[in-house]
């Protein structure tokens, strides 16, 4: 058996991958990046692509389509950190500017000053509101 | 027998309600298993990412982001996470408390604030009262996708990049268990610094394409990182409460019910009471 590492594969929503290889394929961002163990430490983008893992003691070769992200290498300890979804630039300025746009919605005739009493006011009511039903519980058991 | 169908009519509309918090209850508790397998499926994630991210700032890079540095605070940006809807007891209040506690902390100091809102409630409530709310996104339904709130966060990410505000803090309800759950303020930005003693000796990354680039995705996606889980466990947080205020809310009905049949039947039996002894009075007269 030859040296291995560890591999693990995960994106923000689940682990998809985590146990040891003897090589990875990944779809760098400036090219095909084929890893053996004691690779020096290296940190770079995905593109969009197919991840392979050839897995220690002949378990096969598994693979994983990922819709990019970033890898980090460390020489036993290799991480695929893969986006759920494909992001571009352009997408995600408009999504920051759909965010700024339903913000200000409502807001256009509002002054500026948060209105700390008003805030108060209402939380202790809710506060009050639970309290009240609480007790009410409290009540109904003896 | 006025009153006592009045009381019937009542009780009737109190089984109804109770039927519907009955079954809000049951659904809440089917919602809450599965976001607590979504919470803990976003925890390998998280701990690769502050891994990395822990590592780099070990590292000794020729580039070093603004995210990592520490600077005099003028201007705060706060995410807040709340749930969209109601009827989940003191969940959104007691978080919201803690926030404006703090605003009003900040405004003491001098510090300007801007919030992004993501969820309905929280929205709601700062936009009417007039806080400062430059994003807001919400309805990101019951499995939330890290895309869908990823504009709320680059709003605040490029407010930070603009020199507008100097933190990030983060709000949202931390999931202790079913009974508790615990509202929070985190620091988003500048990112808190690591401790972790193995990679002590100089050394650096390899960059692919070059290090500003990288980085700037990696801290970038770390941040979206700790929103997105911040509001999976935020919902997770919700279907618990929503979960239990819905139980409390069957049993005050059930209370509700026994106490107007007692009143019922005390009618009923006062009516045929009487009823009795009319007739028997009648019987007498004749």
């Amino acid at each position: 058996m030859g040296m291995t590492m560890h591999v693990d594969i995960v994106s923000a929503e689940k682990e998809i991958f985590s146990g040891t290889a003897e090589m990875v394929v990944v779809p760098g961002a400036m090219g095909e990046l084929g890893i053996l163990p004691r690779h020096t430490p290296l940190l770079t983008k995905l593109k969009p692509g197919e991840v392979r893992v050839d897995k220690t003691g002949d378990g096969g070769q598994e693979y994983y389509y990922i819709s990019g992200g970033l890898l980090e290498i460390q020489p036993h300890v290799v991480t695929v950190l893969a986006d759920t979804a494909i992001r571009a630039k352009d997408l995600d300025e408009a999504a920051a500017q759909a965010a700024k746009d339903r913000a200000e919605e409502k807001l256009k005739d509002k002054n500026a000053e948060f209105d700390f009493a008003l805030a108060e006011a209402e939380l202790a009511e809710a506060v009050a509101q639970l309290k009240a039903i609480k007790r009410m519980r409290e009540r109904g058991k003896h | 027998m006025a009153v006592g169908k009045e009381i019937r009519v009542q009780i009737k509309s109190i089984k109804n309600t109770q039927k519907i918090t009955r079954a809000m209850e049951m659904v809440a508790a089917s919602k809450m298993r599965k976001a607590q397998d979504r919470m803990s499926g976003t925890r390998p994630y998280a701990t690769k990412m502050r891994q990395v991210v822990s590592h780099l700032a070990m590292a000794h890079p020729e580039y070093r982001h603004s995210y990592l540095d520490d600077r005099e605070e003028k201007r705060a940006g706060y995410i807040v996470v709340s749930s969209d809807r109601g009827l989940c007891g003191g969940l959104n209040s007691n978080l919201f408390r803690r926030i404006v506690a703090d605003l009003k902390r900040q405004k003491d100091a001098g510090i300007d604030v801007e919030l992004s809102t993501i969820g309905a409630k929280s929205y709601g409530f700062f936009a009417r009262l007039g806080g400062n709310v430059k994003a807001h996104v919400s309805h990101l339904g019951d499995a939330p996708k890290l895309v869908d709130m990823a504009g709320a966060v680059k709003v605040m990410l490029d407010a930070f990049d603009a020199g507008e505000i100097d933190r990030l803090y983060l709000c949202h309800n931390e999931f202790v268990n079913t009974m508790t759950q615990k509202p929070t303020i985190t620091q988003l930005l500048p990112i808190p610094p690591a401790e972790d003693d193995e990679l002590k000796h100089h050394w650096d990354y390899l960059y692919e394409p070059e290090a500003k680039e990288v980085i700037e995705e990696l801290l970038v996606r770390y941040v979206e990182s700790l929103v997105y889980q911040g509001v999976v466990e935020n919902a997770a947080c919700e279907q618990a409460a929503r979960m239990v205020a819905m139980k409390a809310a069957s049993d005050n009905a059930g209370n509700m019910i026994g106490q107007l049949q007692l009143v019922y039947n005390k009618a009923r039996q006062a009516a045929i009471t009487q009823e009795i002894s009319e007739i028997v009075g009648g019987a007498a007269a004749v």
